[in-house]
């Protein structure tokens, strides 16, 4: 009980000598709320209130795998599809475009979470696949003339080749090297980004960059961006969803499990972390080329160590490998911060709050499993 | 030909010889049997087997090709399996999943087969699938599929690490103390099944404290001490063998009576 006053003390001298008075307060009032959590986590009610929880979260759980094969039968499919097609039509430009906004993170999310939830490798410069695809794209667009359907093929194959040869590098290292050189990473691309201006545009960045065709028509309004993003995320959960239940899908997870027991059972853990690295970049690559291809314009800014971060968060937030807990993470994310725009400012500590009560209370993310 | 042969292997950790000029001939369908004090190098024999450590010296032949600090997925996808002494299961996947993740080295499907399931991905899952829930059924675990594996019991999962090693489709069989840890009759259980594993065909060496399983079931026991080979042969002669009494049966004799 003495060490909940003493170890915010000890902080808050510590760091006076660097950070002046108010500074030092601040660490003094942030090591106290740390130390008050930590108690609130050992006491008994908000044990019980976790198991109760949990006990709830479980019985939702159950309901949905009860509920997943007449989700899955085609007559839900066409309602659930009929929902999306029609769903724009009800809404004004600004929430379509949050919707395409929130789709564009779906597809980041479940992409990341084949490399972090599936593979069990911590990845915190995802964002510079992202801006691979999305450079790409601009740059070919404008002085090619490269067209968005190619494109799109182009830039995940652009970033999937950049993740084979920084994985043969970077997966020979243990976890912990690995979260460090890909955060390394992410903000070496911002960098270059910003410096290589012949080829980037700098801090101006790239602007005109060409809009998908279909026929003659060009793909410009919000409901033309919100149907093609509704078809991507779409291609995508079926895609990521055989991959999990497959031979790839189960030998990441005993990855991730135990990597030892997993090459001892025969699995080649070098090869198929490779091609976690790979898929998931190449999929942060395709939704880059649509963000370049819907913005008609790419800039560094874009491109943030905390995009990476928020990517993430959706990840474990949703609960690790599950798809329906990734869309949740993703929309608790995009879409809530968007509609109470008053609260945009306290974003970041939104967040982090968030974070550190799923740590205490749900660790393995809203809909992930519970460990037994 | 013999299916493996160990020639001079050796095993330095820095200034300590864990293992220290192992020769060692095993044939199809025998039992040898690995024994020795704690810390005597059995563990760190089965490592340098199945290519978790880079022996130091020495060579591994199997099937007489020199496998001799291959990667470990390519020396079980040969035929050489294990269990773990501390148990390694998948603890996130029920006990079929476990068997499956196995079956990894014998199937093919790629991404591309993953995603479209063409028909013969699809009679791969299926036959995987059938697979496992048989090698379930030959250890006695055939109603325990659905269960998560980290909600077995301890000789329960003990002989889940035995059916995923079976998984891999062995010509060869490791187990690391197999029976620590199981009861009187589980321990008959076990000894009955590697006894059937043998029959169909496979190789064992067996790391096992329990003299009475060792007597009972090994067709050759070798014994180890402080990484060097003090005595090999037939059960009863190693029983006899006054430098075993010396180093390992004397010392051991309270624990196992
Ligand atoms: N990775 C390692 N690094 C350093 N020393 C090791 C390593 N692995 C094993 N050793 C040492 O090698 C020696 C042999 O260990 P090993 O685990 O092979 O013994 P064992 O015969 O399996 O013993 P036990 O009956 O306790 O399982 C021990 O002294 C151990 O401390
Ligand atoms: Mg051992």
């Amino acid at each position: 009980m003495r060490s909940s006053i003493l170890v915010p003390l000890a902080a808050g001298l510590l760091a006076f000598p660097f950070t002046g008075v108010r500074n030092a307060l601040s660490v003094f009032a942030v090591a106290c709320a740390a130390v008050f959590l930590l108690h609130v986590y050992r006491t008994a009610t908000v044990v019980a209130f976790r198991e109760s929880a949990d006990g709830s979260i479980d019985r939702l759980r159950g309901l949905l795998s009860t509920l997943a094969p007449y989700l899955r039968s085609s007559a839900a499919l066409s309602i659930i599809s009929i929902i999306f097609l029609i769903l724009p039509i009800l809404l004004n430009d600004y929430y379509r475009d949050i919707l395409t906004l929130t789709g564009m993170y779906i597809v980041l999310a479940l992409g990341l979470n084949i490399i972090v939830g599936q593979a069990g490798l911590l990845n915190l410069g995802y964002v510079a696949f992202y801006a691979v695809g999305a450079y790409t794209y601009a740059i070919l667009s404008t002085r090619f003339g490269l067209s968005f359907w190619p494109g799109l093929f182009v830039g995940a194959l652009t970033a999937g080749a950049a993740a084979t040869l920084l994985g043969f590098v970077t997966l020979r290292l243990r976890g912990d090297y690995f979260a460090i050189v890909t955060l390394g990473l992410g903000e070496i691309t911002r960098i270059v980004l910003n410096n290589w201006s012949s080829l980037t545009g700098g801090p101006n960045g790239i602007a005109r960059i060409g809009r998908p065709m279909i026929g003659g028509y060009v793909l410009s309004s919000t409901f033309d961006f919100y149907y093609l993003i509704v078809l991507i995320v779409a291609v995508t959960i079926y895609a990521v969803h055989r991959l999990m239940f497959s031979r790839i899908g189960r030998a990441w997870i005993a990855i991730r499990g135990d990597e030892v027991a997993a090459e001892a059972m025969g699995i080649n853990t070098f090869r198929l972390k490779l091609l976690a690295f790979v898929l998931g970049s190449a999929w942060a690559g395709l939704t880059g080329v649509f963000f370049a291809a819907k913005m008609a314009f790419v800039s560094p800014e874009s491109f943030t160590f905390f995009e990476s971060v928020m990517i993430l968060c959706m990840v474990v937030l949703g609960g690790m490998g599950s798809i329906p807990g990734i869309i949740l993470g993703a929309f608790l994310l995009i879409a809530l911060p968007e509609v109470f725009r008053d609260f945009q400012d306290y974003r970041m500590l939104a967040f982090g709050v968030a974070l550190v009560l799923m740590m205490i209370f749900r660790p393995q993310g809203l809909l992930g499993a519970v460990k037994k | 030909m013999h299916l493996l042969e160990t020639k001079n292997l050796a095993k330095y950790f820095g200034g300590l010889k864990a293992l220290d000029g192992i020769d060692l001939l095993v044939d199809r369908e025998r039992i040898v049997s690995i024994i020795g004090p704690n810390g005597a190098g059995k563990t760190t024999f089965f490592n340098c087997l199945t290519g978790i450590y880079q022996p130091t010296a020495g060579t591994v032949l199997f099937h007489d090709h020199d496998i001799t600090g291959r990667q470990p997925h390519a020396i079980t996808a040969l035929g050489i399996a294990r269990t773990f002494q501390n148990i390694r299961l998948f603890n996130d996947m029920t006990c079929r999943e476990n068997v499956m993740v196995a079956g990894h080295c014998r199937t093919r499907a790629g991404v591309f087969g993953a995603i479209f399931r063409p028909e013969r991905v699809r009679k791969e899952e299926r036959d995987m699938v059938f697979r496992a829930m048989d090698i379930l059924k030959f250890v006695g675990l055939e109603a325990k599929g659905d269960d998560r594996a980290s909600n077995l019991s301890y000789g329960d999962q003990r002989r889940l690490e035995i059916a995923r090693a079976l998984g891999t489709e062995p010509h060869l069989l490791l187990l690391d103390e197999p029976a620590a840890g199981m009861n009187p009759q589980e321990t008959q259980e076990l000894m009955a099944l590697i006894r059937r594993i043998r029959d169909n065909g496979v190789a064992i060496i067996l790391i096992e404290h329990d003299m009475k399983v060792v007597m009972g079931i090994s067709d050759r026991v070798l014994v180890l001490d402080h990484g060097v080979k003090i005595a090999e042969g037939l059960p009863r002669d190693i029983q006899e063998d006054p430098a075993v009494i010396e180093a390992y049966l004397g010392k051991e004799e309270g624990r196992h009576d």
